[in-house]
């Protein structure tokens, strides 16, 4: 994505669905309407605006049809790239590329899931795949779990370090009045809680919600006429290592390694710049992981790095400060909580969680089984 | 029309109907290639020859599943000595002894019905 410049676009307008546990009935695409209008109302704009629409989901097989009739629009340019949790941070650079050439100018990206109503097994078609299907791993839990096993045996990390990242991203929910979880949780109380996949308990893994939302991407200029402070796509960057976590090439470095580095390149910024951090953490070892792989700390001290109370409210490092896939919300395809938050953050509109003169949020999309991996850099019109 | 390609799927359950696991073997890259395919993924070619593997190999990453109801059980990557990573599953030890880098070899394991047969482990000294 040598082609991206640096500034180019932003995110205007944010803004969550209902989340939780939603209305009995509600739709896929009446979450990501309801994101819609509010992530517009957010920045100012309205339907009539809208040219470029984006959206993914694990429940509607042509869902970007299904929103633009559901909107009432017809937009000049189309995305629905579907790669997981991360498809929305691939969505924002292509929107980027698409208003760059004059494709669009007013790009919504749109999510919407109601797995926690309907049942996980209703949300997802299960796919059969004739290698791992006849083991019974429970995915994609037992996936991470596997990479968790090798994290712990190549570098001593412990289930006390991974039980760390669940305290941490708890301590964080506490502060958000949105979150799902509202009770305190200790190291005791993760590692007691019951095993899933181990290394993994409950309490290691991200939670089933519903949820969803939307963002609102322009052009850098048409931002500057908006409503709220802009936050700039600085840098992005991708990488996809496999599918199935039997073909992960080594299953203690992520693809967040390549699409790290490529977004930093183009954000001409390093890790020691970035004010909050946001990342996919879908299981506990993905923290670990991508803290590593995107240069918060060297690889294989991931484990040490979090204890500590490190990556907390109270921490040396704003580590998912909207409590995460762990504790805020996780509806099945988390990436674009992600960027709501780290423009909140930007904005300074975080209340209690706020992170204090936050000018550079990193997010960190993962997809599939640690397969794909996106990393955006968002910063404020300081940062330009 | 007639089919220009065996399915590599097919291929390889008939290799574990006769107790063999097979592997393919990319020439053009010089490594060999799992899961089968039709194509070399590190070359692009399309020829790719049928080994059959020794059935050595050792344990590269290991989990237990605790299903809501039943009795745990193992899930590993296995690396086989040839170079080729599978998912399998290390029987004959408790599925929470398993150990990364623990000596493991093939046995076919028949499961009945229409499922075909696939391939699971056993540590070697137990073989």
């Amino acid at each position: 994505m040598d082609g991206l410049k640096r500034g180019s676009a932003a995110i205007v307008g944010v803004a969550e669905s209902d989340l939780g546990q939603v209305a009995d009935g509600l739709s896929v695409i009446d979450l990501m309407a309801q994101g819609t209008k509010r992530a517009l109302n957010d920045c100012g704009l309205s339907l009539k605006d809208v040219d470029g629409l984006f959206s993914a989901t694990a429940q509607s097989r042509l869902s970007v049809l299904a929103l633009a009739e559901y909107l009432g629009i017809s937009p000049a340019f189309l995305g629905s790239t579907i790669v997981g949790g991360s498809s929305f941070e691939y969505h924002v650079a292509h929107a980027m590329g698409a208003i760059a050439l004059g494709l669009c100018n007013v790009a919504v990206i749109a999510y919407g899931s109601t797995q926690r109503s309907i049942g996980r097994k209703q949300a997802t078609v299960r796919e059969i795949n004739p290698y791992e299907t006849p083991f019974k791993p429970f995915m994609p839990t037992s996936a991470y779990a596997l990479a968790a096993s090798r994290h712990m045996h190549e570098f001593g990390t412990t289930r006390e370090q991974l039980a760390a990242v669940a305290v941490a991203a708890r301590e964080w929910a506490l502060l958000n009045p949105a979150a799902w979880e509202k009770k305190p949780l200790t190291i005791e109380g993760v590692l007691s809680s019951r095993m899933v996949s181990y290394p993994f308990t409950v309490r290691d893994c991200c939670l089933v919600t519903d949820g969803g939302g939307a963002i609102v991407v322009t052009s850098a200029q048409r931002a500057r006429s908006l409503k709220k402070p802009t936050a700039y796509v600085l840098g992005f960057g991708q990488s996809v290592t496999h599918a199935s976590i039997s073909n992960m090439p080594d299953l203690t470095v992520t693809g967040a390694l390549a699409a790290g580095k490529a977004a930093y390149k183009m954000a001409k910024l390093d890790p020691p710049d970035v004010d909050a951090v946001e990342l996919y953490d879908a299981f506990t070892i993905n923290t670990i992981l991508f803290l590593e792989d995107l240069g918060f700390c060297k690889k294989g001290e991931g484990g040490a790095f979090v204890e500590g109370g490190r990556i907390g409210p109270s921490g040396q490092l704003a580590v998912n400060t909207n409590g995460g896939g762990l504790s805020y919300c996780h509806p099945g395809m988390y990436g674009l909580l992600l960027l709501i938050e780290a423009v909140r953050q930007l904005r300074g509109e975080c209340g209690a969680r706020q992170v204090r003169d936050c000018e550079v949020a990193l997010t960190h999309g993962n997809g599939g089984v640690l397969s794909s991996q996106a990393t955006i850099i968002l910063g404020t019109e300081a940062t330009l | 029309m007639q089919a220009e390609v065996q399915s590599p799927l097919r291929v390889y359950l008939d290799h574990l109907e006769r107790g063999e696991l097979a592997y393919q073997f990319s020439l053009a890259a010089g490594r060999p290639v799992f899961f089968p395919r039709v194509l070399c993924p590190f070359t692009g070619s399309d020829q790719l020859e049928w080994r059959v593997s020794a059935g050595i190999g050792t344990v590269y990453a290991t989990t237990v599943v605790h299903p809501p109801e039943g009795a745990p059980y193992n899930v590993a990557l296995i690396d086989c000595d040839e170079g080729f990573r599978m998912m399998s599953r290390v029987e004959e030890v408790a599925p929470d002894k398993v150990r990364i880098g623990m000596r493991v070899r093939f046995r076919l394991h028949r499961p009945g019905g229409d499922e075909p047969p696939y391939p699971v482990f056993v540590p070697v000294e137990a073989a």
